[in-house]
């Protein structure tokens, strides 16, 4: 929104009170520290082995697989565009691999491939989606929140078409091992996801392709005239996204040794709130993977406070839905700024 | 540097050429729709012309694609905002031109010190560090041209750079143009205050229905003919006909106590008659936008009162204001004044839904017969109500905020600069328009720093600095109305 700027004839009044605008937008990054802070002081009152070492490691291990989903979006967010197909090809391309690599006879896997290929072939799917988003969103200019529900509808419908709605077990042993290694005594898939993360942080705020990602999200046009060639980074933020979306399924379907129709269902929601709670626009040119990553830490602390406070399985639900609001009333009141 | 260029037989550009010579600072006037726009996309290589060509410096112009080759030879500040605004203004300065280091990351210290050191070299004082969406319209154009001269360009294209500029900006950007003139940098300038023109151009350029009519020396070309040039006909911009004093003991339809607002005005105190034209003169920052803005309910005043027709709308709500018979045209059209992609129809009559069918349905029907009244009684030109308001040229778009506030039939109209980026033919007209409505007994209260807008006014209040500090009855000279928005007192 360029008209903005050109509002109140007050903002030409005091130089000297610009300096603290600059500090508050630097902060925004950290807003959700002092919560995540303040989460941890009463998870640790209501259950003193909430600071543990095994507690923590238990959440980040439950999150490391929809963090990459909240890392991937968080890309194709600041671009401008909106990805809700992630969710589904975070459980189908990991269900392709088992439905081509599990042997035949047991559930619905065809066993055409020996088990080696189910990584490649997980990494492949991400790609194909990736494109078919790109192509009709960024080719044929249609409307990318739409194209993507109609890809999130019928991915899912593809997965309990060639699974028979059923779940795949007896994944190969390449399936498993990226879900439940542990290296140096902490599971892989939370090195991948931290490691993902601060390679996000890097591509976001200090390359090239990451600076024209935000150019595209703030001013498409402004981002042309400077010769940033908008069509190509954009193709590369969403199958890149798609490619991480496969990889958090890989990572999921290791951890349970399973690749359930279900897999990811429902997802996007705690994608979105998480990003956006983190301080990322949906609107694009907005937002920093620093901040989408407190945003998805915060969610699945509170959860896991929930948990330890012995609050009923069936009421988790309605007070996630309740967090991802209040969470988001924090943020505006840190922030300061109307959220769009 | 030379640029000819032919166009084909399309009705955007017919065989128009243009010539500007290096060094000058070039104007280029016409009526909206005259192929200004069209001619600027072509020169800064946007659009491909389907016939004649462009040459830089007796050089053929680079090819489409390559657009490095073009933003060395041209650049071009647009009315709407090139920059970023979530991004610093550092980073808009160098954007896809960052500074790597041998890993292939963005060095952000030096691309900071890069753009202070480029800013510094233009002699623009704006902090590299702040978001570019936080800067007014005056930084945010020296930093485009900064921009673009970063680029090596020394061609410059200014889209009627003052129209959201007050008076002040105005002089300091004049300034710039000429130091720059001085360093060799050659400017193209389009806009529509004529007297800008004379200011500060050498040569001007004159389109007119997708042709080219003349180009000569400023100088040589007195104010009367440059207007008939532009308008095809010979036609100043009308001295306004003495208006008639409004009949006296109408009724007040504005009161407006000691009425505070922050640090944006204090102490306010005026009335309006019925039938009474009132300027609300300043300069941008003196307060008049401000003090029109709470008049119609934008704002809620700190302490004082409003009191509309005998009634006092609750401050600070629109709603209520509107009832009370206020209407308004707000600052900023494409910001406050339209929905751009809605049809001129339900723009035009968004503010009387009451109208338009019972029990809060609205009525086709009856929105399109109300519409066309409004489309008709303001000249504007359309095929039909149903057009988007965005195919609309300038001119036009204004007229339908024009009509937005009139269709309430209001017994006070509140004008924010009504014709800030307007041609002259259309700024005629809406003026007219406001004595028209004036004659039939509305108060008119127009808050702006134009000279133009306020010369049909019966009467001229002066803001400074958040007080009123003149009231001129009509007959003002220009030069003292000009001298108290300053807050320069010829008299002491």
């Amino acid at each position: 929104m360029p008209e903005k700027t050109l509002t109140p004839a007050t903002e030409n009044a005091a130089p000297e009170r610009e300096r603290p605008r600059i500090r508050l937008a630097r902060l925004r990054d950290f807003a959700l520290i002092p919560a995540i802070i303040a989460i941890a002081i009463v998870g640790q009152i209501v259950n003193p082995i909430f600071l543990q070492g095994d507690n923590l490691i238990n959440i980040l291990q439950t999150m490391s697989e929809i963090s990459l989903l909240v890392l991937a979006q968080t890309i194709v967010l600041v671009a401008g565009k909106m990805d809700l197909s992630l969710e589904s090809t975070f459980g189908l391309a990991p269900g392709v691999a088992a439905w081509l690599t599990v042997a035949a006879g047991s559930g619905a896997g065809l066993g055409l491939l020996p088990g080696a290929w189910s990584i490649p072939v997980t990494l492949a799917v991400g790609v194909l989606i990736g494109a078919i988003n790109a192509l009709l969103i960024v080719r044929f200019g249609l409307n990318g929140f739409i194209v993507t529900l109609g890809m999130l509808i019928v991915l899912r419908g593809l997965l309990t078409g060639i699974s028979g709605g059923q779940t795949f077990f007896n994944l190969p042993a390449s399936m498993l091992y990226l879900g439940s290694a542990l290296w140096l005594g902490v599971p892989a898939s939370i090195w991948l996801c931290l490691l993902l993360f601060a390679a996000g942080i890097v591509l976001l705020g200090f390359t090239k392709f990451g600076r024209a990602l935000y150019a595209i999200g703030g001013n498409v046009d402004a981002a042309k005239a400077a010769g940033i060639r908008t069509d190509r980074v954009l193709w590369t933020a969403l199958v890149g996204a798609s490619v991480l979306a496969a990889l958090g399924g890989l990572l999921m379907s290791g951890h349970l040794a399973s690749v359930a129709a279900a897999q990811g269902d429902g997802a996007i929601f705690t994608v979105f709130a998480a990003a956006v709670i983190g301080g990322v626009g949906l609107n694009g040119g907005k937002g920093t993977m620093f901040g989408a990553f407190t945003g998805i830490l915060l969610l699945y602390m509170i959860q896991n406070v929930l948990t330890l406070a012995g609050v009923p399985a069936q009421w988790i639900q309605a007070l996630n839905g309740a967090i991802i609001i209040i969470a988001l009333v924090l943020s505006r009141l840190t922030g300061g700024k109307v959220q769009e | 540097m030379g640029v000819t260029k032919r166009y084909g037989e399309t009705v955007a550009l017919d065989r128009a050429g243009i010539r500007i010579m290096a060094g000058q600072t070039h104007a280029l006037v016409g009526r909206n729709g005259a192929g200004k726009s069209t001619l600027v996309s072509i020169l800064t290589g946007l659009q491909a012309p389907d016939e004649g060509e462009v040459r830089f410096g007796g050089e053929p112009a680079p090819r489409l694609t390559d657009r490095d080759a073009w933003r060395q030879r041209v650049a071009c500040v647009y009315q709407k905002s090139t920059i970023i605004p979530e991004l610093t203004v550092a980073e808009n300065l160098y954007l896809h031109r960052h500074d790597l280091n041998r890993f292939g990351l963005v060095r952000w210290g030096s691309l900071r010190r890069k753009a202070a050191e480029l800013l510094a070299t233009w002699s623009v004082d704006v902090d590299v560090r702040l978001p570019a969406g936080e800067l007014d319209v005056e930084q945010r154009q020296f930093v485009e041209i900064a921009r673009a001269l970063s680029f090596g360009a020394r061609f410059i294209i200014l889209d009627e750079p003052t129209a959201q500029l007050d008076a002040a900006a105005i002089a300091r950007l004049f300034t710039r143009i000429r130091t720059l003139q001085e360093q060799g940098v050659t400017f193209l300038f389009i806009s529509h205050h004529l007297q800008e023109i004379y200011e500060i151009c050498d040569t001007v350029t004159v389109f007119r229905d997708a042709r080219h009519i003349l180009t000569t020396t400023v100088a040589d070309l007195p104010h009367g003919e440059l207007v008939a040039a532009m308008a095809g006909e010979a036609a100043g911009l009308a001295e306004s006909s003495a208006r008639a004093a409004p009949p006296g003991g109408a009724g007040v339809v504005l009161g407006v106590r000691d009425l505070s607002y922050g640090d944006a005005y204090r102490e306010i105190d005026f009335q309006i008659q019925a039938g009474e034209i009132v300027g609300l003169a300043g300069a941008a920052g003196s307060g008049r936008t401000e003090l029109a803005e709470t008049i119609v309910g934008l704002r809620a005043a700190d302490s004082g009162t409003i009191e509309v027709a005998g009634r006092a709308p609750r401050p600070g709500s629109v709603p209520d204001a509107l009832a009370a018979g206020v209407g308004f045209v707000p600052r900023d059209r494409h910001h406050q004044g339209f929905v751009p992609m809605m049809s001129i129809a339900d723009n035009a009559t968004m503010t009387v839904p009451d109208q338009l069918g019972e029990a809060g349905l609205i009525s086709g029907r009856r929105r399109d017969r109300l519409a066309r009244t409004l489309i008709t009684n303001l000249a504007i030109k359309t095929p039909g109500p149903g057009l988007p308001v965005m195919g609309l040229s300038g001119g036009n778009q204004q007229k339908v905020v024009m009509a937005r506030a009139l269709a309430s039939d209001p017994r006070l109209l509140v004008l924010i600069t009504p014709t800030a980026g307007v041609d002259v033919k259309s700024k005629e007209f809406l003026l007219g328009k406001v004595e028209e409505t004036a004659a039939r007994g509305t108060g008119v209260l127009i808050a702006s720093d134009e000279l133009d807008d306020l010369r049909l006014c019966d009467r001229l209040l002066v803001m400074f600095q958040g007080r009123v500090v003149a009231d001129m009855a009509a007959g003002w000279h220009d030069h003292d109305v000009v001298a108290a928005m300053e807050g320069v007192r010829l008299d002491a």
